[in-house]
């Protein structure tokens, strides 16, 4: 069982999805990892912006 | 269509989602984000002050997400009434590629997400005002008032209008009087501007069960109230001139820009049910757009100018 609820491809008994389904399940995984990294540099950059030089100084 | 597929003697149920990226971008109602990113951004740029532009940028995306999320909630809620109006039958829920709890799920985590990322970025007004607005949206428009009063797009019109104010907090961490009339020329603009397409979709909305004002008053009293709203308009659109806080170029637009609506309005009125008319109603409805992004992207340029008028009522 995959963990989206469909069979492995290779038990023709279970849920087998299509060529097109598989395609945009992979579209979308892709969009979530692109969304994810964006928001990851956006994080980065406006922490640097927002703390300026005072990111270098470690508390203590 | 998205196959719900149940799974012998386990009495469990899977869907296999057959949404696109595009389907998902397509929840966000991404032609009513761009009025708000619009509008959005002149608030923050003419609002005195500087704000860092990387963090102007996260800010305006957070607002965008946050305007993605309300038009995601409002497609979950409204599903049903969504398939029975040729104008949105083919959007992703009833068309059947997106599941209504996957756009519950989607628009949850953007409007969580976007309030806080805007709380964390700019300050934590800005992100309550946008808090307040999806709130507005979803709860007060989507689920109350659209299914039961003709006054729904009035009233409703005020969650379309914040923008400016949600981009000013974020600059200022305040709400400015320049930002309130900014509010005030969406927030007025809102009923010509529907109640023109309403005129053209009454009978999508009277199959829908949507109580639109042509559907519950008649047509004649929709072009008397659109008239109305035109000419209330018009003076509101050019008090950021009137009162100083644009420039010449502002004004002479303004008042250019609403003389054409109150004239279709008045059009609109006067042909009544006629070819003319409809095509009259047809083009203030694409008026008005270029009306609104006309009217802040010369609030823009003034700023941009640096030529404040001199006001005067004020």
């Amino acid at each position: 069982m995959t963990s989206d609820g469909g069979m492995d491809d290779d038990n023709n008994n279970g849920i087998v999805l299509t060529e097109e389904q598989k395609r945009r399940r992979r579209a979308r995984s892709i969009a979530i990892a692109l969304a994810l990294g964006a928001l990851v540099l956006l994080f980065y950059v406006v922490t640097i912006v927002k703390l300026g030089p005072g990111v270098l100084q470690r508390p203590g | 269509m998205t196959d719900l597929i149940a799974v012998e003697n386990t009495g469990r149920s899977f869907a296999i989602s057959d949404a696109t990226v595009g389907d998902y971008f397509a929840l966000m109602k991404p032609r009513v984000m761009s009025l708000v990113v619009f509008t959005a951004l002149v608030g923050l740029v003419v609002a005195p002050g500087h704000f860092h532009p990387v963090l102007g940028f996260a800010a305006l995306l957070s607002i965008a997400i946050g305007a993605g999320a309300a038009g995601a909630l409002n497609m979950w809620f409204d599903s049903d009434v969504d398939a029975v109006m040729s104008r949105t039958a083919r959007r992703p829920i009833p068309a059947g590629r997106v599941l209504p709890k996957e756009a519950l799920a989607f628009g949850m985590t953007l409007a969580v997400g976007s309030v806080a990322v805007l709380g964390l970025v700019a300050n934590w007004l800005a992100a309550a005002l946008l808090a307040f607005t999806i709130f507005f949206y979803v709860v007060i428009y989507t689920m109350h008032l659209k299914r039961t009063t003709p006054q729904n797009i009035v009233i409703g019109g005020a969650a379309g209008a914040f923008p400016p104010i949600i981009g000013w907090a974020a600059a200022t961490n305040a709400v400015g009087l320049e930002s309130v009339l900014m509010f005030l020329i969406i927030f007025f603009w809102t009923p010509p501007h529907f109640w023109a397409l309403s005129l053209r979709r009454a009978q999508d909305y009277a199959r829908a069960g949507i109580p639109m004002l042509p559907v519950v008053s008649g047509f004649p009293e929709t072009r008397r109230q659109i008239l109305i709203y035109a000419l209330v308009l018009a003076p509101v659109g050019a008090s950021p001139w009137l009162l100083g806080y644009a420039g010449a170029l502002y004004g002479a637009t303004s008042i250019a820009a609403g003389a054409l609506i109150v004239w279709l309005s008045w059009r609109i009125k006067i042909l009544g049910d006629s070819t003319a008319g409809d095509r009259a109603a047809k083009r203030l409805f694409g008026l008005s757009i270029i009306y609104l992004f006309a009217l802040f992207a010369v609030l823009l340029i003034d700023d941009w100018l640096g030529a404040p008028g001199r006001g005067l009522l004020l």
